[in-house]
């Protein structure tokens, strides 16, 4: 499962993707890998939302993932 | 529809793209670089893009106008990378047989890609640097 980075996530984690592999503990949905993110990098706690995009597509916190997914943290959008 | 994240914005060239028989209007919106936020001056904005989502929700946004309004071109062009004070970062314009559809779905262009493609930017002042909206 690869995980993109942009913006000021990227800056807070001082990466731009990594991987989970099949041996680690992968995060089952949305919401778990944002709580995984948060206790990691409390700061992502003081942003004004955080959206997660699985396969390009917006996903709530429910959606389920799998190791061939590829995941966007996506914080506050500011395009225009 | 022309759907397009691009380096460089020649605002000039979308005339002829919207151009079109049946349409007698022809509205566009051009975002620029302003030189002050909070009367701090802005020495460049930086854009980056999640490209392959960005295009998908632009591609929405474009399909949801003409479903909205009668048009018969839209273009949503953004530019990424480091762009100067006056320099174009965004495009876009639809035409229309009259001109209130194309006014209004010019204005749902801009203010729905500004809510939901994954476009960031940076405002890079003398002294700092900041991700625009991302804190509260």
């Amino acid at each position: 499962m690869e995980v993109l980075l942009f913006g000021i996530a990227k800056d807070i984690v001082g990466t731009s993707s990594f991987r989970f592999e099949g041996g680690d503990v992968v995060p089952q949905s949305v919401l778990e890998l944002k709580e995984r993110l948060s206790e990691t990098f409390p700061e992502f706690d003081n942003l004004s939302s955080l959206a997660v995009a699985v396969n390009s597509e917006y996903a709530d916190d429910s959606k389920g993932l799998n190791l061939g997914d590829e995941i966007a943290i996506i914080p506050p959008v500011s395009g225009g | 529809m022309i759907v397009e994240i691009v380096d460089e914005i020649a605002p000039g060239q979308v005339y002829a793209e919207l151009s079109h028989p049946n349409s007698g209007g022809i509205c566009v919106f051009v975002g620029a670089v302003r030189e002050f936020t909070d009367n701090e001056e802005v020495k460049a904005l930086e854009f980056e893009a999640y490209k392959s989502m960005a295009l998908r929700e632009m591609e929405k946004i474009a399909g949801e106008a003409t479903q909205k309004w009668e048009l018969n071109k839209v273009v949503i062009r953004h530019a990424v990378g480091k762009k100067e004070v006056e320099e174009p970062v965004v495009v876009v314009g639809a035409s229309s047989a009259h001109r209130d559809a194309c006014f209004e779905a010019c204005r749902y262009l801009i203010d729905t890609l500004k809510e939901r493609v994954p476009i960031w930017k940076k405002e890079i002042f003398k002294n700092k640097m900041v991700w625009v909206s991302a804190h509260p």
